[in-house]
């Protein structure tokens, strides 16, 4: 046995290791052939078939990352994600930075939101938001929704006004002579009279305009690019919304003198600033509150401003039973707590799941492994029939079996032991969900249970019981701890599939017996709230994370064994 | 001879304007619905005779239950795979909000009616969105068992029976979702109908339905599936369930069950197709063609041959006539008939637009309770 101790170091002669030791002790680093040093020469083929093993295994790790590693990212960003805010309100969005959050917002603000209402009619987003933003503020879907069809209206007293003075202001090209660069104008001319595929020249504004009158140009070319794109039509044959004539009005009563750009344009605005004093000019805060009332409702505009970030911590506050209110973070009323509840619940029922499965599992796994092989094999058929079955078949053979007019039943108030009025409830509660789901997860225990038990040599119990053991201390003391990286294992994968099931729950576990995913599946296929939805499944990831990192403290991965 | 000979010239005619449109048609479609006898009601009175007219291959999908998810996720992706898809009213609203289902112009895209009216007027208020073309008219109602033995030969005549544990004892079981559940609370609490939206909005209203619900908390057992009552139904593993009227309807009629209709404030909801945007062309065209014949006045009420749904056209309701197998008359069973509808309730989308994320999460809290 004395040898066995001489490691490779003791060994003297032509050995890899030694030859590098004694270059070292030479003077020069060791050659080799080709002249290099013979350490970088190593290092440098090393590196090669470390490169060669990475592009055989290439393919594998793209797509990994592309189907699953992507997908679970992007739907994870969605968890914070919230641009939709600013990109469809992002005039209001600024305008209400100035506002000191409770009182009903001033005129401007109301104007920049006509603005951007507008585009979002145009462009069909305005629903969207409204339904965003109806999952913080009941109600809002609805305004939204009502003010986007009243919204093409307000500002039509300017406009009859505006068109009073001077009909041209109803001829599009009026409009576009005044606010557009005079470079567009041509390169619009020239694309209309070659009558090509291709599309209009993206409208410019024109500069000295956009100084001068800020507001009407702002809104003017919002319009012209939202007609581009939305309607593929020309601003050059579209009359402008009812609220640039609004705008115009008020920049001409904001400018001082009329500068030389603009009164040379030729376009009859002189007179118009003249008369532009004496206009009557409707509220626009007055026009929404005509739509709807709930404008003037500051709870409203406080959700708007909470959440006119492009990021947001309100749905990951939302799926910890928090809200994000104009105040700050606050509880949800107790009577909306639900999250909370579930996550523990789906917690303790997949380890209660787990639980059930390694002792159900363990006594079939030990017979698998030691009866004789043509019994086995029967054995093991049984054991993967249910793989072969529809989860949903196998889910609603459970509800027969367990439902208060079921087969248990039955047989328990025919034997006697029941009477007809105290038959048990097996189903439709936690009840069902654990004895449905112990069913059906019971052979990812069993299986690398088995796969380990089969490899412990029974010759060590045999040399237990000679040495005196008990059958109970031979099994305690020498198998069942050669048995536990098949625990380990098993544990892991029940555990892991317990915690993101949801059909089964669903169809068996009535109320008291649905999980977490449940939740998850409901946000994403009928409330569409996909935000939620990703923050939820974040918080289960990361979850089941910790509680892995947990098991290698106090386990140890490498203690799990999926197979001899 | 002459007669024939022009005959022959406006058919050679017609088929060749025929073939003119049919070059600007794409010639195969996935049509999305339900599965089960909703949809092969669809495929004898739709697809079958549109297929046969045009020669158009149609393959049916049946993901209507989770087609707001796929159509958005399909919309994300930039791959339209669907034609025209069967949804009910409030998932075709909330497309129709997301932007990702075509606007529909009733009169000009869709046929007049067979008494002359035009497709609005024809639908009526039934056009709840711009996005969707109305269909069938189903409702959700309840069944009850009519071999009871501790009912004592009382039958539940009205909607309160369903709150009532000591004329009617046993289990029931509802939908598992506030809409429709807390109307019938308010309603058995002794809320005038034109009030209940009213109350519901107010914190206390809430309460006041919930406090109601919470009186047969205990037996009642909650589905997901419409499947399920009819089931649970001849079970006997409830006495009394809410489901959609053609479900209870096969149950009683084809699978001869001892279960009753109790229509009193039945839900009416609309089921309908609406047209993925951002479709090709061609695709579009399909779609709108075939959408124009399954929802003409004859079509409609060739579906109600199969089951026992009211067609969403009023020119169609004088065309319902008997069960394709059955032989019975299908009038008496169409929750639309006068008899079966002297208290009923409209879903009101709307409200429920607004309300539904608040009344859900409370509803679950409370469930968890």
């Amino acid at each position: 046995m004395s040898d066995a101790v001489a490691g490779p170091d003791q060994f003297t002669g032509a050995t890899p290791d030694n030859a590098l030791r004694n270059a070292e002790r030479a003077d020069g680093p060791m050659l080799a052939a080709d002249g290099r040093p013979l350490k970088a020469s190593l290092a440098r083929s090393l590196r090669r078939s470390k490169l060669r093993a990475l592009l055989l295994i290439a393919p594998l790790l793209l797509f990994i990352l592309l189907t699953f590693i992507a997908p679970i990212a992007d739907m994870l960003f969605r968890s914070v994600e919230n641009q939709i805010v600013s990109e469809t309100l992002p005039r209001t969005v600024i305008a209400l930075d100035k506002w000191d959050g409770e009182t009903v917002p001033g005129e401007p603000v109301f104007l920049a939101l006509v603005g951007d209402l507008n585009i979002a009619v145009e462009r069909k987003a305005h629903t969207r938001l409204g339904s965003r933003l109806n999952y913080e503020t009941t109600g809002i879907s609805s305004l939204f929704r009502k003010t986007g069809r009243g919204v093409d209206e307000i500002g039509e007293t300017a406009m009859e006004q505006v068109i009073g003075v001077n009909a041209l202001w109803e001829e599009p090209a009026t409009w576009v002579a005044l606010m557009a660069d005079p470079d567009w104008i041509e390169a619009q001319a020239e694309w209309a009279a070659e009558e090509t595929e291709r599309a209009e020249p993206r409208f410019r504004l024109n500069g000295a305009v956009e100084e001068a009158l800020p507001l009407s140009a702002d809104l003017y070319r919002a319009f012209a690019r939202t007609i581009q794109v939305e309607d593929e039509d020309s601003p050059t044959e579209e009359e402008p919304w009812p609220v640039i004539y609004r705008a115009l009005v008020q920049d001409l009563a904001a400018l001082g003198p009329l500068p030389e750009e603009l009164a040379a344009s030729g376009v009859p605005i002189a007179s118009l600033e003249e008369a532009a004093g004496g206009f009557l000019m409707e509220d626009v805060s007055a026009a929404f509150l005509d739509i709807d009332e709930d404008w003037a409702d500051p709870e409203v505009w406080g959700t708007i401003e909470a959440f006119s970030d492009p990021y947001t911590a309100g749905y990951f506050l939302g799926a910890i039973d928090r809200q994000l209110t104009p105040q700050g973070i606050e509880r949800q009323p107790e009577n909306q707590r639900v999250y909370g509840t579930l996550f523990l619940r789906t917690l303790w029922m997949s380890l209660l799941i787990t639980g059930s499965c390694i002792l159900l599992g363990y006594p079939i796994a030990w017979l698998l492994a030691n009866l004789p092989v043509r019994t086995a094999n029967l054995l093991m058929i049984l054991v993967l029939l249910p793989f072969w079955t529809s989860l949903l078949v196998r889910t609603s053979a459970w509800k027969v079996l367990l439902q208060q007019q079921g087969v248990i039943n039955d047989i328990l108030v025919w034997s006697g032991i029941l009477n007809d009025a105290n038959r048990l409830v097996m189903i439709n509660n936690a009840t069902g969900t654990v004895i449905a789901m112990t069913h059906i997860l019971l052979p990812f225990m069993i299986l690398p249970l088995y796969s380990v038990m089969k490899t412990i040599d029974p010759s060590y119990l045999r040399a237990a019981k000679s040495l005196g053991a008990t059958n109970g201390t031979a099994f305690w003391r020498v198998y069942f701890p050669l048995s536990v990286p098949g625990i380990g294992a098993g544990s892991i994968l029940v555990f892991i599939l317990a915690i993101g099931y949801y059909i089964t729950p669903e169809l068996v576990g009535g109320t008291k017996g649905v999980f977490i995913s449940n939740r998850i599946a409901y946000h994403i296929s009928t409330s569409l709230n996909w935000g939620l939805a990703a923050a939820l499944g974040s918080i289960l990831l990361a979850l089941v994370l910790l509680l892995y990192w947990l098991y290698d403290r106090i386990v140890g991965i490498d203690n799990v064994k999926l197979g001899g | 001879m002459k007669l024939k000979t022009i005959a022959l010239t406006s058919t050679a005619l017609g088929v060749a304007s025929l073939a003119f449109a049919e070059g600007h048609m794409a010639d195969e479609m996935t049509i999305v619905s339900w599965g089960g006898a909703y949809q092969t009601s669809q495929q004898k009175a739709y697809s079958e005779p549109y297929a046969a007219d045009t020669g158009v291959s149609i393959t049916w999908d049946e993901s209507s239950a989770e087609a707001t998810a796929k159509m958005r996720a399909m919309a994300e992706a930039g791959n339209i795979t669907w034609d025209v898809v069967d949804v009910v009213a409030a998932d075709a609203i909330r497309l129709c909000d997301e932007g990702l289902a075509m606007e529909i112009d009733h009169d000009e895209m869709l046929a007049p009616g067979d008494d002359g009216s035009t497709a609005s007027e024809d639908f009526g208020e039934l056009i709840v969105s711009d996005c969707f073309i109305p269909q069938i008219v189903y409702s959700t109602t309840f069944g009850y068992r009519t071999d009871v033995a501790e009912w004592n030969g009382a039958e539940p005549e009205d909607v309160c029976a369903v709150f009532d544990l000591e004329t009617f004892p046993g289990q029931r079981s509802l939908e598992q979702r506030p809409i429709a559940n807390l109307e019938w609370a308010l309603i058995c609490d002794g809320v005038p109908i034109e009030e209940v939206y009213d109350v519901l909005e107010t914190e206390e209203g809430q309460d006041r339905a919930f406090a109601k619900l919470d009186t047969i908390k205990d037996s009642v057992i909650w589905w997901t599936a419409g499947a399920e009552t009819p089931q649970l139904l001849a079970d006997g593993e409830v006495v009394l369930g809410s489901t959609y009227n053609g479900r209870l309807f096969s149950a009683i009629e084809e699978q001869d069950q001892p279960i009753a209709m109790l229509w009193d404030w039945q839900m009416f909801d609309l089921d309908g197709w609406i047209i993925p945007a951002g479709l090709s062309e061609e695709r579009e065209a399909r779609a709108l063609d075939f959408v124009r014949f399954a929802t003409d006045t004859q079509r409609l009420a060739d579906q109600a041959k199969y089951i026992s749904y009211g067609p969403a056209r009023q020119s169609s309701a004088p065309l319902v006539g008997q069960h394709a197998d059955l032989g019975i008359d299908m009038a008496p069973h169409m929750p639309t008939d006068p008899a079966n509808a002297e208290n009923t309730f409209l879903f009101n989308y709307e409200w429920w637009a607004d309300y539904r994320d608040d009344l859900d999460a409370k509803f679950q809290a409370w469930l968890a309770q």
